[in-house]
């Protein structure tokens, strides 16, 4: 098990060498010359130069990127083009906001789309099956931006029983900030009113979040679920006498659910650049609508911190997964 | 033929298929299926927000202009914009995926690798990233979607080709001496085509929907053009009056997309027999 960690290790590192050398060469060939865009469309040749040099620009290639190599891993992702700040900071500011979205996300189309792939399993080609097919396609149809703003215009526009936009009411305040998780943080705090707030304000940016998720989940779900009521162990179970219910629960979905967890894991890559396009609709103060504003402000120091950012949750998430997964199923690890 | 049998039969898939065929046709018409096919860039200030009425079925936006003809003289740059994107992606992806199954070693390992970085990127991300720094357009959106869309080709065609590489067709072609090349493009890559057909259909779903994030975001089409996710944007600033003007383009997006999803869904059952059982 511990030779299949450090295999499995071993194994992200090149990805997340050639993400570093990515995000390099996006910011040192793509912008043209960079000291240019820095400087801006009025500078003097003088003032180029002296931009040059400030940043290492006029050393050999190489060099730059052994440079980039040695900041990253200092955790210096550079200074904010547009607000002069380490990006770093900003990063790690808003990266709750994203994260505390991204869980609340995951928690619904798991704890949603687990029971609903089994039930649509085990009534195989029944009405509810059906139901969650067509659920399941279209959950993955809909434009995310899109469904966010139909859920605005109803629930706070038309009826107004949820909050329109932000973390937070602004007259209650924000609480103390330990780990920037609200909910955890209005908790520690002692504030009832302030969690119950928070809570409402993350409902409809979670459920349009959430919405694919629960759609792939319900999806492998089920299709584990019916592979697995094929098996022998099954065919002895019901013979044992075994109800439908037990049957399910117990032998069933335990033995149906790795490729569901894979699957988990996999998706919290997904809604974490999911929810950019959700933070743009719901002024959500995370590390979409900050990837927004680099956007509107061409500060591509911040927007290539953010892809390097997400790029490595991205890898560690995965490599997490398959060791769940061969936690889970042991012959994963010894194949 | 079996399989186009299979998907007629799938009557999810069949739906799938008449959707996409639908969009396909208003797109081929658009110019004459609109009935005010100038309003693509002209405004009529003087009807603005008009909600929608038998003369403007699906509402009037903020500058006149009738949104039904807009929806449909969209589903044209939806689709071009699609089928652009998942062509550019196979080009690149088809024979990095053939070289590195077909080899052993260093050259496929090296490929692989190159592929693996690309697929840890989320490519939204890495969408947006390139859209910025390349001056935001709706070309640039294109480049970045066919860059970050590579990958899934690459992978489908590795597996394909390693599975193919050991058959007795290719033991024998090799052994009558037929070159690598004419081996992979003429014997290999023809097996592998139903699975990057799926990958395909599925990948133009995907592609619109990340299109329409990009032009919802700012940094695929530019106004005028009638953009779907653009339109959404614009939408904003109206709500909640003009409801219409948000709503029907979302609509656009989610039955085209759907249509693809759903016949990538029925193809792949088509085309992979050992799920066939699960379904029927």
């Amino acid at each position: 098990m511990l030779r299949y960690i450090a295999r499995r290790i071993a194994l992200a590192l090149p990805a997340l060498f050639g993400l570093v050398v990515l995000t390099f060469i996006l910011s040192r060939v793509i912008p043209g010359d960079p000291a240019a865009t820095l400087a801006g469309d009025s500078a003097t040749p003088a003032q180029l130069a002296d931009i040059r040099a400030r940043y290492g620009l006029d050393r050999p290639i190489m060099e730059q990127a052994w440079v980039h190599m040695r900041q990253v891993l200092s955790g210096d992702l550079g200074n904010s083009i547009f607000s002069g700040r380490p990006v770093a900071e900003d990063i790690a500011r808003r990266l709750p906001a994203t994260l505390e979205l991204t869980f609340v996300a995951l928690l619904i189309a798991t704890c949603l789309g687990i029971p609903l792939g089994l039930v649509a399993a085990l009534n195989h080609n029944g009405p509810i099956d059906h139901l969650v097919r067509v659920l399941s396609v279209g959950g993955l149809a809909v434009a995310s931006f899109w469904l966010a703003i139909m859920l605005q215009l109803q629930f706070s526009m038309e009826w107004d029983v949820l909050p329109l936009r932000g973390r937070m009411d602004v007259p209650l305040g924000m609480p103390a900030r330990v780990t920037g998780f609200l909910l955890i943080d209005t908790l520690l705090a002692g504030r009832g009113d302030m969690f119950v707030d928070a809570l409402r304000h993350l409902v409809l940016p979670g459920v349009t979040l959430a919405l694919p998720g629960l759609a792939t989940i319900a999806r492998f779900t089920r299709s584990g679920v019916l592979e697995a009521l094929q098996k022998d162990y099954v065919l002895y179970a019901r013979a044992a006498g075994y109800g439908r219910f037990r049957l399910a629960t117990i032998f069933v979905l335990r033995n149906a659910i790795t490729v569901t967890v894979t699957q988990i894991g996999l998706l919290f890559g997904a809604l974490i650049s999911g929810a950019v396009a959700i933070e743009a609709v719901f002024d959500w103060p995370g590390l979409g609508t900050y990837a927004v504003q680099a956007i509107l402000s061409a500060d591509y120091k911040a927007l290539l911190a953010v892809t390097l950012v997400v790029g490595v949750i991205y890898a560690v998430v995965n490599v997490l997964v398959d060791i769940a997964q061969a936690m889970i199923d042991p012959r994963v690890a010894l194949q | 033929m079996t399989a186009l049998r299979h998907l007629m039969r799938d009557p999810v898939a069949a739906f799938g298929l008449l959707l996409v065929l639908f969009a396909l046709f208003v797109a081929a018409f658009a110019p004459w299926l609109a009935p005010f096919p100038d309003d693509a860039f002209e405004s009529n200030i003087m009807q603005r927000l008009r909600p929608p009425s038998r003369e403007f079925l699906f509402g009037t936006d903020n500058l006149g202009r009738d949104i039904f003809s807009r929806v449909i003289l969209g589903t044209r740059s939806a689709l071009l914009v699609a089928v652009s994107v998942v062509l550019a992606a196979m080009m690149i992806g088809v024979p990095i995926g053939l070289l590195a199954g077909w080899r052993d070693g260093w050259v496929s390992e090296g490929l692989m690798r190159f592929t693996d970085v690309f697929l840890a990127v989320p490519q939204l991300i890495l969408a947006l990233a390139l859209g910025q720094l390349l001056a935001p357009g709706i070309f640039t959106a294109m480049v970045a979607l066919a860059l970050t869309y590579w990958p899934f080709f690459a992978r489908t065609v590795f597996a394909e080709t390693r599975r193919l590489r050991g058959a007795l067709f290719v033991d024998a072609l090799a052994g009558i001496g037929a070159h690598p090349a004419r081996i992979l493009f003429l014997h290999v890559l023809p097996n592998a085509a139903p699975a990057v057909l799926v990958r395909a259909t599925i990948g133009m779903g995907f592609t619109i929907l990340t299109a329409a994030i990009l032009g919802f975001l700012g940094v695929g089409a530019t106004p005028p053009t009638p953009d779907w996710g653009l339109a959404v944007a614009e939408a904003r600033q109206h709500l909640p009056d003009a409801w219409w003007f948000a709503t029907f383009p979302g609509l656009a997006i989610l039955f085209l997309v759907l249509g693809f999803n759903l016949l990538g869904d029925g193809l792949r059952d088509a085309a992979d027999p050992r799920l066939r059982r699960s379904r029927h």
